[in-house]
């Protein structure tokens, strides 16, 4: 019988990738989302420390920040990103703005995320009457013009940040929360789902040792891509007046703030447009990285 | 056999990758085919016999692997040469090809004539009436009943075997040269196997086609081939005639791939029954019955019902091994849920003494505890995020039992019992091979040491010689530990070799039980002597003359709500040996 030695046979190819090693440690040896990481490191450290970073006060307007004519100014040494519409310092305005801007994009984006997975593995794991009265509720919620109900909220309720985060993880959950319906669906009729139950897994187990991990890809590409239309929807509601409130700084509502003078004035959007696209590339580099290294299934892989 | 070869394949090697990553995945192929010949290509999986048919048909995936060297001729033609704009004229023209899921193969939206229709007119100048003439001609020519009406079906409303002889009827519909089937018949029942390999012989006889059929079932070869390529990670290991081959192979590997095919008419012999002393069964199963509801209309009312079993009875007797055969649809797997606690049911059924009715939360546990599954595809029922030592230590967990370092050496010694290394405990599913992962799926089960381990089709997706250890295994273990096993299997022969009791499930329904000897030895019922004849036997000289023609398909097991069929009388004919009259 040696000749069968064939894939059936019990020795082990030697070639066995490394097991074992840590989800950071393998993180940190991909290029890309180390960038990410350095990005987003940087982003919030401005954030954080803007008041000591930031050259002038976001607020104060320069008797010399605008010219003659009272046109904004283009980058120069003294304002190294230029001036707004008001004479305010742009530099200082962004960094004061990350503040706002990751608030919105990473809590009001994780709320969503948290919202929206819970209400789709309840509906699509338990099914039934719950599942049912869920999934209606989402369709409800999707139907609904979202721009209308967070001006709505905003209205009734007094515009601050938290507000804000607030009205868009209401309003962005709902996606969220039908991609995981459809999932957990089809992952609970999966044959390894049933295998579970023949060896007695409670349901507890089961949705939370088998269904959520293979959950985290889905999630993290729904996370990583919300971060940016989250910061945007907080500048359509700044625009619209019922999100951060002026004169309070955001990316968002700096790019509408300056819109309609884009074409005197291209660096009062290019500036916050491209520190908004830096930021989502980051947390895409990352979010990606982060779902191969999770699944193990890709491990010993490129 | 003087004249020229239709097809003749000259040192063909395929290989993938590049540099010092270049793998050769065909290595220095030589075959030739003539006309009226049946060339079959066998081996086991990754021996490259289907990267060998799509290099023929110019169908390598892209980017993958390419045809590195050789050559193959179609007459004075080297396909390897021709550009894609010309292999397209002799894709399904000169040479046709026939793929083991009919189902994927055809276009589901579109109906049976008219993808006929079109694959005639894509290479024939025919006005649209001449096509459709074609298209008949080819759906009477493999004997499809009513073809005129079956013309204007789709894919989905033809049975398995119905939609493999639409391939087959598409295929030879342009009367190609050569005819390459891979694995026509793996994917259908027995009976219904038998039927589309003699419809191939007849057509075969009929028009002179060469075919190469590619299959790894040796009965298969042995049924249809004139001459047989034994292949094995890319190389050829031994080519003859077949009767030469089978009677007396030359090569190692040839030898060893024979002996693992489970033989019908060996088991019976093989050793005797441990009689043990007619002890308590392990599990009583009465009037079981599981209905699907098919729900239809605005209200969603239930329009009818799936009697997919409908009311068995039998016990599954200690340390013994019970298989339960019938091709698919006939409700064994249905059963085999039912018993594992997957699916509710009608009917009771007790194990060890335990009814499995009205428990309460940690009973039903403690009744898991006892019945364990093993699934049909070890791919599938391994959650691949998790390591194997977790999963094969997870029932403990999920039971209590014993402490983590407890658990850890519990899980290597069923590693090693199952034949595993136990440092093979920190790897993830997708690292083994399929039967590697099946002994994990074994260790898993045996894992809370249950008195009952359901084998749904365990061994259909493996190897032969995989397939053979596998089951060695199994009886290995039953003798060890006393297990009773429930096997769920389509497959008669190695029925025959692992079991000691059998039942023959048809539509819902048992139609006869008894000892493995009983069954096989003297089947009663027409149903169970259909299914043993239509085994194909692995040797030459025991080949059919005549294929059975049976052209219905199996009756429907969808009926009216509240309206179960018949049940079944069974009859004992002595013995314990109970037949259902007919």
């Amino acid at each position: 019988m040696s000749v069968l030695v064939g894939p059936d046979a019990p020795v082990l190819p030697p070639s066995a990738p490394v097991t074992g090693e840590g989800v950071v440690s393998r993180l940190l040896r991909r290029k890309l989302a180390v960038l990410g990481l350095l990005v987003i490191a940087a982003v919030v450290l401005s954030a954080a420390f803007a008041p000591w970073i930031a050259p002038y006060d976001p607020n104060e307007q320069f008797f010399d920040g605008l010219s003659l004519e009272g046109a904004p100014l283009g980058p120069s040494a003294q304002f190294w990103l230029g001036t707004d519409l008001l004479g305010r310092d742009l530099l200082s305005r962004l960094l004061y703005g990350a503040r706002n801007s990751l608030i919105i994009g990473v809590v009001a984006n994780g709320a969503a995320l948290i919202i929206g997975t819970l209400v789709g593995v309840v509906a699509g794991y338990f099914r039934g009457i719950v599942g049912t009265v869920l999934m209606r509720f989402t369709d409800l919620m999707m139907a609904f013009p979202a721009l209308l109900l967070a001006i709505c909220l905003a209205a009734v309720l007094r515009p601050s940040l938290w507000i804000v985060a607030l009205v868009i993880a209401l309003v962005n959950w709902v996606q969220v929360a039908r991609v995981v319906y459809s999932e957990t669906r089809s992952l609970s009729e999966r044959e390894f789902i049933q295998a579970e139950v023949t060896l007695g897994a409670s349901r507890a187990r089961i949705l939370f040792a088998h269904v959520l991990p293979h959950l985290t890809s889905t999630v993290i590409v729904y996370g990583t891509l919300g971060i940016s239309t989250t910061v945007l929807l907080e500048a359509t509601l700044s625009f619209l007046g019922v999100g951060v409130q002026p004169p309070d700084a955001s990316w968002g509502n700096i790019i509408f703030e300056n819109q309609t003078y884009f074409q005197a004035a291209p660096w009062l959007v290019f500036f916050p447009g491209a520190a908004i696209l830096l930021l989502a590339l980051a947390f895409n580099l990352v979010g990606d990285a982060l779902r191969d290294v999770l699944d193990p299934t890709e491990e010993g892989r490129g | 056999m003087t004249a020229e070869p239709v097809l003749s394949v000259a040192n063909l090697t395929i290989a993938v990758g590049s540099g010092t990553a270049r793998r050769r995945l065909v290595d220095d192929l030589s075959f030739t085919l003539h006309r009226g010949e049946t060339l079959c290509i066998a081996g086991e999986s990754g021996s490259g016999k289907s990267l060998t048919s799509l290099a023929i048909m110019g169908l390598l995936p892209k980017p993958g692997p390419v045809v590195a060297g050789g050559s193959i001729r179609l007459g004075s033609e080297d396909l390897t040469a021709l550009p894609e704009r010309a292999m397209r004229r002799v894709r399904g023209d000169r040479i046709a090809m026939i793929f083991q899921e009919p189902m994927t193969s055809l276009n589901p939206v579109l109906t049976i004539g008219r993808q006929l229709v079109e694959a005639i007119e894509a290479h024939r100048d025919a006005s649209r009436a001449d096509a459709r003439r074609l298209a008949l001609e080819a759906l009477e020519a493999v004997r499809i009943p009513e073809a005129a009406r079956r013309m204007r079906q789709y894919p989905h409303e033809l049975s398995g075997g119905m939609r493999q002889r639409v391939m087959i009827a598409m295929a030879l519909a342009l009367e190609p040269d050569v005819l390459i089937a891979d694995e026509p018949t793996t994917a259908l029942d027995v009976t219904i196997q038998a039927q589309v390999l003699g419809i191939l012989k007849e057509i075969q006889a009929s028009r002179g086609t060469a075919v190469i059929l590619i299959t790894h079932d040796m009965g298969v070869v042995a049924e249809m081939a004139d001459r047989v390529v034994v292949m094995r990670e890319g190389q050829a290991v031994e080519s003859g005639a077949v009767a030469p081959l089978f009677a007396a192979p030359r090569e190692d590997y040839t030898k060893a791939l024979l002996a693992a095919v489970p033989r019908m008419g060996t088991g019976s012999e093989g050793a005797p029954v441990a009689t043990v002393a007619v002890a308590a069964p392990v599990a009583e199963i009465r009037d079981l019955s599981v209905r699907f509801p098919l729900k239809g209309g605005l209200l969603g009312r239930t329009t009818a019902e799936v009697h997919a079993v409908a009311g068995i009875s039998f016990d599954i007797p200690a340390g013994q091994t019970l298989s339960l055969v019938g091709e698919s649809g006939c409700g064994k797997s249905t059963t085999a849920k039912a018993i594992a606690g997957l699916v509710p049911y009608a009917g009771s059924l007790s194990v060890a003494g335990r009814p499995a009715a009205n428990l309460s939360a940690p009973e039903r546990k403690a009744l898991r505890r006892d019945v364990q599954m093993v699934f049909q595809d070890p791919f599938a029922s391994l959650d691949p995020r998790m390591r194997v030592g977790d999963l094969v230590a997870e029932p403990l967990v999920i039971h209590g039992i014993g402490s983590a370092a407890e658990r850890r050496e519990r899980v290597a010694g069923l590693f090693e019992r199952v034949g595993l290394q136990p440092d093979a405990m920190r790897r993830y599913p997708h690292q083994f091979s399929g039967g590697q992962r099946q002994r994990v799926c074994i260790a898993r089960a045996l894992a809370l040491r249950p008195k009952l381990i359901i084998a749904d089709e365990s061994v259909s997706a493996l190897d032969v010689s995989v397939q053979k250890r596998v089951l060695e295994l199994l009886k290995e273990l039953q003798a060890e530990f006393g297990i009773a096993y429930l096997f769920i299997s389509h497959d008669m022969a190695v029925v025959e070799n692992i079991s000691d009791r059998v039942a023959v499930m048809y539509l819902g329904q048992i139609v006869e039980t008894g000892t493995r000897a009983q069954v096989f030895g003297s089947p009663r019922h027409a149903y169970t002597r259909r299914l043993i004849e239509a085994v194909p036997v692995p040797d030459p000289a025991r080949r059919r003359t005549a294929f059975p023609r049976l052209v219905g398909d199996i009756p429907s097991a969808v009926r009216k709500p509240n309206d179960p069929p018949a049940r079944l009388a069974l009859r004992d004919v002595g013995g314990g040996h109970l037949v259902a009259a007919e």
